[in-house]
């Protein structure tokens, strides 16, 4: 089992370094390698899976890394259902990324082509060390890395600067989450003196409330940068600027997903802190919705499916938060798949397009790209949670957990987020592939992507559509499967017969009401979406404007930070204060020496006097002492 | 009034501080060489005196070094003074002024 978890790890960092240290060779080849190096991992994890199945348990130190007295961190890694379920999302849905991006990354030159293989590789190498590490220092490893190629990969075309900007943003962000992470980690060695799981994990209930609050709201600040939730989601729409597969990969699939899977993996640590669980689910509840209302106005694809991003991870936050962990990562499991989908489907439209990402400019493609469009639609109806897709089972799953565990409000907040789920992910779809083409000159053009790119559609397609019945399978399925980790926090949540069934019929009414409105709007423009947008020009202007919370940003924390930082630090603390005090003692040095340099007659009678004089003067104020 | 250490020390002050002084005012570089000997001579007087006085021989060792010294730097002195008569056209040490600020 060792040589079979190492290989999954290892396996694409090998890719990696084979892209990275050769790229002048393997150039336009560099997939032969890339490819290969994540679906050898792929078909391992599912062996890995299947024998976790089974009720095997892996948990294991291979080598201490750091081992400082008592201070010892070790390489080791833990495989269990949480992670072996990680795992299999992870490389599956990478792997048809990985091959989706042969045909999107066409047109790059052959040195970049290979160079954004290697950084695929590397991300999805640090992502596998993420979900297998057995301790928190290793997990940080894999949790500053994926941060690291995520950076890397926004600016993948660095040439521009919005790219570059964008890419430096996601990582000054993701930095501030990532300390209050690590004083979380600092806490957690001082008060259970471990780092690793197992032993961190068993002796959480000797932590007082107080001490197990302080640490699980810092490690969901580290959770709320990396898994963009309120206050610091604003990165993930910019990040938008790296090239769509990435998108696909990073932000919506794989490493968004790490800060839920952070605190399902911590729950032992989230259960003694009910606190912190209220504070998870109510600012999932508040992400999901301010997410989605920035979602009904916004005219960019790609910026579309970036705030539906950060709306799904509200409601897997919502799931962790109220308690039903195997939800939230059920949830985080069928996301993979139709956000990871429905990017790449973007991701083919602008292929098609040249790059156009405004829907005001596009319709009626469907019928230039029928798979395209249609892999779209099933996304989009696994997302908006109509049954029997992928969306609604793992969604229900949440909301039921939500509304039995008494949290009603944020089960409401749910539930209308749904409504607005379906309502923009169908305006988009009827704006995109329906209706009459609004740019003539950019619908001739339009054509069905090649199918190196299509059949990863059709393969994640299929995957959006039936992964969700994984719910019915035996023992409770996905969620039983998981709960064997995770432990069940309310036995009775989901199986009350009636009151679940009257929760289903509402999220899917919400569900084909928002559908059905979306139709109405923007194929029958009744009510016409222009002058709804007229009537209500003061909330129209707010969503379209994000919630001014970049702007918001901005004047209190950005310019005070920057401006502080170049009239105080750099204007007097640098320029006058150490650059004077360095520049005083040479400007003293050259006085000093300017005066006494006059004594230097070349003149050597003079020296010798001086010597005389020198060694009398040496001699008295040796007498005297 | 016999001849005694402290006539030898007086003798050997007024030596080297005669040495000493030439070499301040003069500004012939061979008489300024000559009074550095003076100089150097006027310590050996010191040596030899204390070295009788207290019946030791490191003091005559000392000076048989000064000694040696002083030959080898006529030697280099001489060499260096007459390649300044030929640069400089005289021996007076005013004309060397490269080396002031």
């Amino acid at each position: 089992m060792m040589v079979l978890i190492l290989a999954v790890v290892l396996i694409p960092l090998l890719g990696a370094t084979i892209n990275g240290l050769f790229c002048w060779f393997t150039k336009r080849k560099a997939h032969i390698i890339a490819v290969p190096a994540i679906a050898i991992p792929a078909i391992v994890s599912l062996i890995l899976l299947a024998r976790v199945l089974q009720g095997e348990r892996f948990d294991q130190v291979l080598y201490w890394w750091i081992p400082l007295g008592d201070f010892r961190v070790p390489i080791g890694f833990l495989l269990d259902e949480l992670s072996a379920i990680m795992i299999t999302t992870v490389t599956f849905v990478a792997t048809w990324i990985h091959v989706y991006s042969i045909g999107y990354m066409d047109h790059e030159t052959p040195r970049g082509y290979a160079k954004y293989f290697c950084y695929l590789n590397l991300f999805v190498f640090f992502m596998l060390t993420l979900c297998l590490a057995n301790n928190f220092l290793l997990m940080f490893v894999g949790w500053e890395g994926v941060g690291l190629c995520s950076y890397l990969l926004i600016g993948y075309w660095y040439e521009k600067a919005s790219a570059a900007n964008a890419g430096m943003k996601a990582f000054v962000v993701n930095r501030i989450g990532d300390f209050g992470f690590m004083i979380g980690l600092f806490l957690i060695y001082k008060h259970l003196g471990t780092l690793l799981f197992s032993q961190a994990f068993a002796s959480a209930e000797q932590l007082s409330v107080g001490v197990a609050t302080l640490i699980t709201l810092l490690l969901f600040t580290g959770a709320t940068g990396k898994s963009a939730q309120i206050p610091l989601y604003v990165w993930l729409p910019d990040a938008m600027e790296g090239p769509t597969p990435v998108s696909s990969l990073i932000h919506a699939a794989t490493m968004v997903t790490a800060g839920v899977y952070m605190v399902a993996r911590t729950h032992a640590l989230f259960n003694m802190a009910p606190l912190s669980m209220e504070v998870v689910a109510s600012i999932g509840a508040a992400t999901a919705l301010m997410a989605a209302t920035m979602a009904l106005v916004n005219n960019d694809l790609k910026r579309i499916l970036a705030y539906s991003t950060v709306s799904q991870l509200g409601y897997m936050f919502v799931g962790v938060g109220v308690g039903v962990y195997a939800a939230g990562i059920f949830h985080l499991f069928t996301h993979a798949f139709f956000k990871g989908l429905m990017f790449l489907t973007a991701g083919s439209v602008m292929h098609a397009l040249h790059g156009e990402l405004n829907l005001q400019k596009m319709g009626g493609l469907i019928k230039k790209m029928p798979i395209t469009g249609w892999t779209f639609v099933v996304g989009a109806l696994a997302i908006a949670g109509i049954p029997p897709l992928a969306g609604f089972w793992s969604k229900d799953e949440i909301l039921a957990g939500a509304f039995m565990g008494g949290h009603r409000i944020i089960w409401a907040v749910g539930t209308f987020t749904a409504f607005l789920t379906a309502f923009y992910m169908f305006r988009l779809i009827f704006l995109t592939f329906f209706g009459e083409p609004r740019e003539k000159h950019l619908y001739d053009h339009a054509h069905e992507s090649p199918p190196v790119m299509t059949i990863p559609l059709i393969v994640l397609a299929v995957g959006s559509a039936v992964v969700g019945l994984l719910a019915l399978a035996p023992h409770g399925g996905i969620v039983g499967f998981l709960n064997r980790t995770l432990g069940e926090a309310h036995e009775a949540a989901g199986h009350e017969g009636g009151l679940t069934y009257i929760l289903m019929v509402i999220s899917v009414a919400m569900g084909v009401a928002g559908v059905v409105l979306a139709y109405f709007m923007y194929m029958k423009r009744m009510p016409d979406p222009v002058a709804m947008a007229r009537n209500f020009r003061p909330v129209y202007t707010l969503l379209y404007n994000k919630y001014y919370v970049d702007e918001i940003y901005f004047a209190f924390i950005v310019n005070p930070v920057v401006g502080g930082s170049r009239y105080a630090l750099w204007k007097f603390v640098d320029v006058i204060i150490i650059d004077g005090a360095v520049n005083g003692v040479g400007r003293l040095c050259r006085l000093v020496g300017g005066g006494l340099r006059y004594i230097q007659t070349g003149f050597i009678p003079d020296y010798a006097w001086m010597i005389l004089v020198g060694a009398v003067v040496i001699y008295w104020i040796g007498r005297l002492f | 009034m016999g001849v005694g250490l402290f006539q030898y020390t007086v003798l050997s002050v007024l030596v080297f501080l005669l040495g000493a002084l030439g070499l301040m005012i003069r500004r012939n570089a061979i008489i300024m060489f000559l009074c550095m000997e003076l100089m150097l001579n006027g310590v050996n007087i010191l040596f030899m005196a204390l070295a009788r006085s207290k019946g030791s021989v490191e003091g005559q060792v000392i000076v048989l070094f000064v000694m040696a010294v002083a030959a080898a730097e006529a030697a280099i002195g001489m060499a260096i003074i007459t390649s300044f008569y030929r640069s400089r056209g005289g021996i007076g040490v005013d004309r060397a002024d490269l080396m002031k600020w």
